[in-house]
C-alpha cells in the first residue's frame, strides 16, 4: 500500500472511530494523517511481525488525543487486525481515546497529558547514543502542546547533548483547543525558537508526501543536532467542512455529517 | 543516609553498567566520586525535574535501571505526573530518590519540607514506597529497589536511628522489622525519626512500660501481618512519622488493621496535623515544636495508657 492510500484509510478510520465512540479530536487526527502515513508506510524502520524489534525506529505520539490515527496506521500496516479498530472508545476495549500501549502491539508509549512525549523520547535518544544504536526516535507534537514548559526542558537538553538521532515533528495546524494558536499563545517566530535551542529546523508542507518522504530521508538535517520538522498542516484536512475549524477539535460527526465526511474522503484522489 | 546511598550505588554501578543516576542539578560534593568514576552512567538533567523524570523513563524503556535524585519535594512533586503516567504506567525501573525527608532541611522553609510525600507516593498504583530509618536500611534499600521492577520511591533522611541491624539480619523489602520487643504497646515508625522513637522506648522502659518498636521501612507493599500481631499482642498502636498524619504511615497502618478486621486496644497517630510550618528550625527543633520528639512521644504514650486524651491528638 502506498502512503497516499494509507493516509486515506487512516482518515476514513479516524472519522468512523471517533463517530462510533462519540469521541473528540477528529480534526487533530486528520491533521496528522499524512505524517503518520509517511512514517509508518515509508520512513520508519519497523516490523509489524516483531513490534519490539530492538533495531526499530521509536515513535511517540505526544499529542495522544489523536491516537485514533495511530491505531488506524498500526492496524493497516499489520500490527493488529483492522477489526480491532471497531472497539475504539467502547466499554471494555484497550483502544482508549488517548493512545495507550497496553495490549496494543506497535504503540511505543502511552500519552494523553500533553508535554510528556518529548522528555521520554529524549531519554530514548540518549540511550540510543549510549548504546551506539542506529535507530532514530520520532516524537510527534501538536502546536498547542508547545505551550507546555515540559517540552522546552528536553528541547534545551537535546540541543545541548547533540542528540541527532532525535526528531521532533510539530503538527502545526495553527488551531488549538479553544482558538487559533496565534490568539492563544503565539509561537512565532517558531523555527527560530528551536534553532536558538540548538536544533536543526526544516519546514515542510505537512500534507505533501513527496516533501515528507524527502525530509525524513535526510534526518538528521544537520549532523550533531536534533531535528525539528515543522509540518504546516490544516486541522481537519480532507473533510472540507472540518478544515480550519476550531469546532472540530471536539465535535463528533454523526448522521448526514458522517455520510458526507466519508463520501468526501472516499472520493479523494 | 545520602552518603550511604551513593556509596552503595557506586558498588552497584561498578557491577551493572545499566545503572544510571540522573540528578536535577543537586548533590554538590556528594556526587563527585560517582560522576568521576561513572561518566557514562551519570546525567545532570539541569534544573528540570519533569525532563529528568521523562529522561529516566526513556532510558529505563531502553533497559537502564535509573535513579533520579534531588532534594525533598523537587524529585517527585513537580514531576508527579511524569512519575505516574510515564514511569509507573510503563512499568519502568525508575527509582525516585528524595534526599531530605520530613524536616531534614527544616530551616530552609516549607518548599524544602517533604511532609506529604509518603501519602502522595503510596497512592500511586504499582509504586513501591521505602523510607529507611538508618544507614543500613538505606544501603540495603538502594540495592533492593534496583532489583524491584517498576517505580520505587526512596525517602532518605538526614537523621538516622544509628545502627539497627541485628547480627546476621537480611534486609527484605515489604517486611516490618522489630527493633525492640515489648508487650505493653507498639510504637510503629518509619524514617530517621525512629531515633526519637527508640529513645522514647528507652525512657518508657525506665518508667516500667515495655514498648515494641517497629521500623516500617516499606510503606508499600505494607507488611500487614506484623501490624496485626502487634495489635493483638500488645496494648495498642502508636504511629510516629515526620510527615502529615493524613494518608501517611499512621493512615496506612489504620487502613491495614481495619481491613484485616483487627482493632487495637488503643490507637494514636503522632505526626503533623494541618497547616504549613513557617517556623525556622532545625530538624531537632521542629520535631520538638511539633511534639514528635522523644519527650513528646513518651508523654503521649503515658497519657494514653493513663486513659487521658493525648495533647498531641487534641492538637
Amino acid at each position: 500500500m502506498d502512503t497516499k492510500e494509507l493516509a486515506k484509510r487512516i482518515r476514513l478510520h479516524a472519522v468512523k472511530m471517533t463517530s462510533r465512540g462519540r469521541s473528540s479530536h477528529v480534526g487533530a487526527a486528520l491533521s496528522m494523517a499524512d505524517i503518520i502515513a509517511v512514517l509508518y508506510g515509508s520512513a520508519m524502520r519497523v516490523d509489524s511481525a516483531n513490534p519490539v524489534w530492538s533495531l526499530r525506529d521509536r515513535f511517540i505520539l505526544s499529542k495522544g488525543h489523536a491516537g485514533a490515527a495511530v491505531y488506524a496506521a498500526l492496524a493497516e500496516t499489520g500490527f493488529f487486525p483492522v477489526q480491532k479498530l471497531e472497539t475504539h472508545y467502547q466499554n471494555g476495549s484497550q483502544l482508549s481515546g488517548h493512545v495507550s500501549h497496553k495490549g496494543i502491539p506497535g504503540v511505543e508509549f502511552s500519552t494523553g497529558s500533553l508535554g510528556h512525549g518529548l522528555p521520554v523520547g529524549t531519554g530514548m535518544a540518549k540511550a540510543g547514543k549510549l548504546h551506539h544504536a542506529s535507530h532514530r526516535v520520532f516524537v510527534l507534537l501538536s502546536d498547542g502542546e508547545c505551550d507546555e514548559g515540559s517540552n522546552w526542558e528536553p528541547i534545551l537538553f537535546a540541543g545541548h547533548h547533540q542528540l541527532d538521532n532525535l526528531v521532533a515533528i510539530v503538527d502545526y495546524n495553527k488551531i488549538q483547543s479553544l482558538a487559533p494558536v496565534a490568539e492563544t499563545l503565539a509561537l512565532e517566530p517558531f523555527a527560530d525558537k528551536w534553532r536558538s535551542f540548538g536544533w536543526a529546523v526544516v519546514e515542510v508542507a505537512g500534507h505533501d508526501h513527496t516533501q515528507l518522504v524527502d525530509v525524513f530521508a535526510k534526518v538528521p538535517a544537520e549532523k550533531g543536532k536534533p531535528t525539528c520538522i515543522i509540518a504546516h498542516t490544516i486541522k481537519g484536512k480532507g473533510v472540507s467542512f472540518m478544515e480550519n475549524s476550531v469546532l472540530w477539535h471536539y465535535r463528533t460527526a454523526s448522521g448526514q455529517e458522517l455520510t458526507d465526511a466519508l463520501q468526501e474522503l472516499e472520493d479523494a484522489a | 543516609m545520602r552518603d550511604q546511598f551513593i556509596q552503595r550505588l557506586m558498588l552497584m554501578a561498578e557491577q551493572n553498567p545499566k545503572i544510571m543516576l540522573i540528578t536535577g542539578d543537586l548533590g554538590f560534593g556528594v556526587l563527585d566520586d560517582y560522576r568521576r568514576r561513572f561518566p557514562d552512567q551519570f546525567i545532570n538533567a539541569g534544573v528540570s525535574e519533569q525532563n529528568m523524570t521523562g529522561l529516566a523513563t526513556g532510558l529505563a524503556m531502553e533497559g537502564h535501571v535509573v535513579f533520579t535524585y534531588s532534594i525533598a519535594n523537587f524529585v517527585f512533586m513537580r514531576c508527579l505526573e511524569q512519575i505516574r503516567n510515564d514511569a509507573a504506567y510503563h512499568d519502568c525501573n525508575v527509582n525516585v530518590v528524595c534526599v531530605g525527608g520530613g524536616f531534614s532541611y527544616g530551616a530552609l522553609g516549607i518548599s524544602h519540607h517533604a511532609t506529604e510525600d509518603l501519602a502522595i507516593m503510596r497512592s500511586l498504583p504499582d509504586v513501591t514506597v521505602v523510607c529507611p530509618c538508618d544507614d543500613w536500611e538505606a544501603r540495603e534499600a538502594t540495592d533492593a529497589v534496583a532489583r524491584t521492577s517498576g517505580v520505587s520511591y526512596l525517602r532518605l533522611d538526614k537523621s538516622s536511628a544509628g545502627d539497627t541491624q541485628q547480627p546476621g539480619e537480611i534486609f527484605q523489602l515489604g517486611t516490618i522489622r522489630t527493633l525492640r520487643e515489648g508487650h505493653d504497646l507498639t510504637l510503629v515508625a518509619c524514617g530517621g525519626i525512629v531515633e526519637e522513637v527508640l529513645r522514647a522506648a528507652g525512657e518508657l522502659d525506665r518508667a516500667g512500660i515495655q514498648c515494641r518498636v517497629l521500623s516500617v521501612h516499606t510503606l508499600k507493599p505494607l507488611d500487614s501481618a506484623a501490624l496485626e500481631s502487634a495489635a493483638l499482642e500488645t496494648g495498642g498502636i502508636v504511629t510516629i512519622e515526620e510527615h502529615t498524619v493524613h494518608g501517611g504511615l499512621g493512615g496506612a497502618v489504620a487502613e491495614s488493621l481495619l481491613d484485616g478486621n483487627v482493632r487495637p486496644q488503643r490507637f494514636l497517630r503522632i505526626g503533623l496535623r494541618d497547616g504549613f510550618s513557617s517556623i525556622v528550625g532545625s530538624q531537632v527543633y521542629l520535631r520538638k515544636h511539633y511534639r514528635m520528639d522523644s519527650a513528646a512521644i513518651t508523654a503521649a504514650v503515658q497519657e494514653m495508657l493513663a486513659g487521658k486524651v493525648s495533647e498531641t491528638r487534641a492538637a
